[in-house]
C-alpha cells in the first residue's frame, strides 16, 4: 500500500508538482512526509495540512492508505 | 441541505427559486430566509483585476462545507441551507458564492448565514488567483478571520 500526497494552489506551483506517492513502510508524521519529498525545503509558513480531507496538525501520524494534502491558507467566498 | 460546486456562471436568484420550489412545497413553517451572495469585484488590494481563477480540493471542499453546515444546524434552528460556490475562470460581476438559509425565525436565519459564510472563508479549501489589468497573475494570500459573534 502507499500514501498519496497532494499539493494545491500556490504551493503546487512553488514546488512544481501536484502529487507524490510514498510506499508505506512505517508510521510517520505529516511533517516527515513533507521532508521525505521536499528535502532541504522548509515547509512554507502558514501551510495547512489535511489527512483524508480533514485538517490535521503537522505532527499527526499517518497510516497506510492515507491521503495527505498540503496547501496555503484558503481564500474562497 | 445542498452543497454545489459550479464550474459555470450561475444565477443565484434562479437557484434559490428552483430550490424552494423543489424542496418547500409542503413546508409551511418558514418565517425567515437569509441570502448572502458574494460577487467578484474588479479591484483588490489597490489593483484593477481583469479576471480570477478559483481552484479547489475536490472532495475535501464538499466535506468541509458539509461540516460547516452541520455545525450551524447544531447551533441554530434551521429548516434548510443551500450553499453554491463557483470554481474555474470568473469575471467581474459574476457570483462567486451563494449562502441561503431558511428558518422559522430571523435571528437563527441571520446568525447561521453569517456563521456559514465566515467559516467557509476560513476553512473551505478554495484558492483565488487574480489576473491583473497588466496581465500579471497573483494568488490571493489575505485570509479573513473566522466569525466572532458579539
Amino acid at each position: 500500500m502507499s500514501i498519496k500526497v497532494r499539493y494545491f494552489a500556490s504551493l503546487k506551483e512553488k514546488i512544481g508538482r501536484s502529487e507524490d506517492t510514498l510506499p508505506y513502510l512505517k508510521p510517520m508524521t505529516i511533517y516527515e512526509v513533507w521532508h521525505h519529498f521536499n528535502v532541504g525545503t522548509t515547509i512554507p509558513e502558514n501551510t495547512l495540512a489535511a489527512v483524508n480531507m480533514d485538517y490535521a496538525s503537522l505532527d499527526s501520524l499517518i497510516k497506510d492508505g492515507d491521503e495527505v494534502a498540503f496547501f496555503p491558507p484558503v481564500t474562497g467566498g | 441541505m445542498a452543497i454545489q460546486i459550479k464550474t459555470e456562471i450561475f444565477d443565484p436568484f434562479e437557484e434559490i427559486q428552483a430550490y424552494q420550489k423543489k424542496k418547500f412545497a409542503d413546508i409551511k413553517s418558514i418565517g425567515a430566509s437569509t441570502i448572502f451572495i458574494g460577487t467578484m469585484r474588479d479591484f483588490n488590494e489597490g489593483a484593477p483585476i481583469k479576471s480570477m481563477t478559483l481552484d479547489y480540493y475536490p472532495g475535501m471542499t464538499e466535506k468541509q462545507l458539509d461540516k460547516i453546515i452541520l455545525s450551524a444546524q447544531q447551533q441554530w434552528q434551521l429548516i434548510d441551507c443551500l450553499v453554491i460556490h463557483r470554481v474555474g475562470h470568473i469575471l467581474p460581476n459574476e457570483p462567486i458564492v451563494l449562502v441561503a438559509v431558511w428558518s422559522s425565525h430571523r435571528g437563527d436565519a441571520y446568525d447561521a448565514n453569517r456563521f456559514i459564510m465566515e467559516k467557509l472563508k476560513s476553512e473551505a479549501p478554495f484558492w483565488k488567483k487574480e489576473l491583473l489589468d497588466n496581465n500579471q497573475a497573483r494568488w490571493v494570500i489575505k485570509n479573513t478571520n473566522g466569525y466572532t459573534p458579539d
